[in-house]
């Protein structure tokens, strides 16, 4: 059968992609699907843990709940600001965006 | 054999073990097998439906519909396979090839996947998965999704329209069906379809008729059939997110809203109308089969009415409709029964069915003075636009968006 | 000869993956966007082999039918960024690779010293329903009652943020 170990091999390597991702897309766009992609590695963590260690307790799963919350309401949000960034400047790329540097 | 289908399984299955396969391959064949003859079977229902569609379809229009091929010309569609097959297959220039030819395969994949979960009799359903009543709301979901990459992938701007129009209307009408779901899974004390068959003693469009009356209604808007038909619109669109797709291409999109109709009329009859129970369903499952396809081809012969004989809506009348109306009274009407639900545990099954019915008749009720007073407003605004105030502003916008 | 599970996981992890590659390298946003979906897709056949079949249908309502549509709009919305002809990619994607693979390679380090990795499922004991332990756990006051309310303003806020943030004020 599957051991725990693969479930949580495979998750490390959706979360370097993602990591990958938000490190060197220049799209705002593309660097909210990394964290998406982050974010789903953490819930297959979380439900792994849940089944394989301590299915009594429903800890695991209600994480997971919350981080569906935590993942639809900041693609939400982030959404809206490129949506709004581009409006103002015409452009989604993560380096222009650099106003509040100043 | 009054169970066929449960008895060829075992068949099989001894045949399989007899071979040395171990029980956990075998599970895996049998599934698999189990995909195959399911897929195929409401496949060659689905060739059947063109038939049925355009012969109902002449009815309504005081026509005679295809008649020339075979007995009541029931080999048309056939004749139509061979059509759409031997058409020329085009692909636009600037089209995203990959996504372009998936979108249809994908249009037709998702109804198909529907049929994973409807109990079409008490022994023959594909998965009696503990989430069903979920389930059909996430392939939905991925239903929308083909739309989405049709109409980008044909790089037209008709297309790309269409799927926006349909893409907006599935996402809201989604809303108030969900919730109209809902109603029988509380009733039912189940998400699973094969339980809220089972507990069907009473069928459910007696103690919710309202919910079934909204689940049709967002049925037909995610069917995207008149009134809701905005996405295809010929006089506006043209087709809608298929414009560039031609011969066996259009011809999947086509079987997959044929299929799609029927589906919903299987989740009606399935979730309102008891599925596969009647007489004699459950000592001979082969019958509740019979049963479940009168049921399910009676809804689809309802959404065909519905779709033959309504003028298409504006897509601000659409919208508002969907969030002002069914989406607040569905809600209404759900948190009602549940709350009915916790506080009739423990009385006999007539009275809860009697309050029940009581309780959506008052909502009726209500809703039919609030809808006639409103009506009423809208009428004065026509007759006489002097005497009512109206925001100028917000109603040339609004009829700006709609042309 | 390895059990059908197995069989199962390999192929959908491979592939889960090597959609996750295509979504941070392809060029083309739109098709990122659909190589997104095939990721989350598998991601939830991942949920049903640890028999948590609520997740993966949800996973499929939430990041399927909300997310990446949503994200498909946002993207085409901003379509002149979408046919970019310039580098998607940023010029120091190398130090991004390095640190990925760094954090990847200590992960699976750990994992393997860690003595718990190898550990198998147990079935659940009879009458054990894990949707409905969830259910009550998610509204029992002594159990997860006050994350789940907490969660759910968080989801109002950001409902109520994105409208004003997107208003377009003109």
């Amino acid at each position: 059968m599957i051991p725990l170990s693969w479930y949580l091999i495979f998750a490390a390597a959706l979360f370097c992609i993602g990591l990958f991702g938000v490190l060197s897309r220049r799209n705002a766009v593309a660097i909210l699907m990394g964290v998406e992609l982050m974010l789903n590695a953490v819930n297959i963590n979380l439900l792994a843990f849940w089944r394989y260690l301590s299915f009594e307790q429903m800890a695991g799963q209600v994480f997971a709940v919350i981080v569906f919350a935590v993942a639809a309401s900041e693609v939400a949000v982030g959404l809206a600001l490129v949506i709004s960034v581009y409006r103002r400047r015409q452009s989604i790329v993560a380096d222009d965006i650099n106003l509040l540097k100043y | 054999m009054a169970d066929p289908v449960t008895f060829i399984g075992q068949w099989l299955e001894s045949i399989l073990a007899g071979w040395g396969l171990s029980s956990e391959w075998i599970s895996v064949i049998m599934a698999a097998l189990g995909v195959v003859v399911l897929a195929a079977a409401v496949l060659l229902v689905d060739i059947f439906l063109v038939w049925v569609e355009r012969k109902v379809v002449a009815r309504f229009q005081d026509r005679l519909g295809p008649n020339r091929l075979g007995p009541f010309g029931l080999f048309q569609p056939i004749a139509d396979v061979i059509k759409l097959l031997l058409k020329e297959d085009i692909t636009p220039q600037g089209a995203d090839k990959f996504v372009y030819n998936l979108a249809p395969i994908l249009a037709l994949a998702t109804v198909i996947l529907l049929w994973a979960v409807i109990p079409i009799a008490v022994t023959v359903v594909g998965s009696t998965i503990n989430v069903g009543a979920l389930y059909i709301v996430a392939v939905g979901a991925i239903g929308t999704l083909g739309i989405i990459m049709a109409g980008w992938a044909s790089n037209n701007k008709y297309a790309l329209l269409g799927a926006f129009r349909m893409v907006a209307q599935m996402i809201s009408y989604e809303v108030p069906m969900v919730i109209a779901i809902l109603i029988p899974v509380i009733l039912a004390k189940s998400m699973s379809l094969a339980d809220i068959v089972q507990s069907q003693s009473v069928w459910y469009i007696v103690l919710a008729p309202i919910a079934a009356v909204v689940f049709l209604i967002g049925a037909q808007a995610e069917l995207g059939r008149a009134p809701f038909d905005l996405s295809e619109a010929e006089s506006e669109i043209v087709a809608g997110f298929h414009i560039e797709y031609t011969g066996m291409k259009f011809g999947l999109f086509y079987a997959g809203e044929l299929l799609h109709a029927l589906t919903f009329g299987g989740l009606f009859a399935t979730f309102f109308l008891g599925g596969w129970r009647g007489w004699g369903a459950e000592t001979y499952p082969i019958l509740g089969i019979g049963y479940f396809f009168i049921k399910a081809m009676f809804m689809y012969w309802v959404i065909m009415w519905i779709k033959y004989s309504f003028p298409r809506v504006r897509i601000d009348q659409m919208l508002n409709f969907c969030w002002k109306f069914l989406t607040p009274l569905i809600l209404t009407v759900l948190s009602i029964t549940a709350i009915l639900d916790k506080l009739m545990s423990g009385v006999p099954y007539w009275v809860y069915v009697l309050v029940m019915l009581f309780s959506n008749l008052v909502i009726l009720y209500f809703v039919y003075q609030a809808v006639g007073r409103y009506a009423r407003k809208e009428r004065q605004k026509v007759a006489d636009p002097e005497k009512v105030k109206v925001n100028f502003r917000v109603r040339s916008s609004t009829s700006s968006q709609a042309s | 000869m390895m059990s059908p599970l197995q069989v199962i996981f390999i192929l959908v992890s491979t592939i889960t993956l090597g959609a996750a590659l295509m979504v941070v390298t392809t060029r083309n946003m739109v098709r990122a966007a659909l190589w997104l979906v095939s990721t989350l897709f598998g991601v939830a056949i991942l949920f049903v082999l640890l028999e948590a079949g609520f997740f993966a249908v949800a996973q499929v309502i939430i990041y399927i039918g909300a997310i990446a549509i949503l994200m498909i709009f946002a993207i085409m919305l901003t379509r002149r960024i979408a046919h970019d002809p310039g580098p998607q990619i940023d010029s120091t994607w190398p130090i991004a690779a390095v640190i990925a693979l760094g954090v990847f390679s200590l992960v699976v380090f750990f994992i393997q010293r860690w003595g718990k990795a190898a550990s198998q499922v147990e079935s659940f004991p009879a009458g054990f329903d894990p949707l409905r332990e969830l259910g009550v756990a998610l509204v029992s006051a002594n159990q997860y009652l006050i994350p789940f309310e907490i969660a759910s303003i968080l989801l109002l806020a950001a409902l109520i943020g994105a409208i004003i943030i997107a208003w377009d004020k003109k």
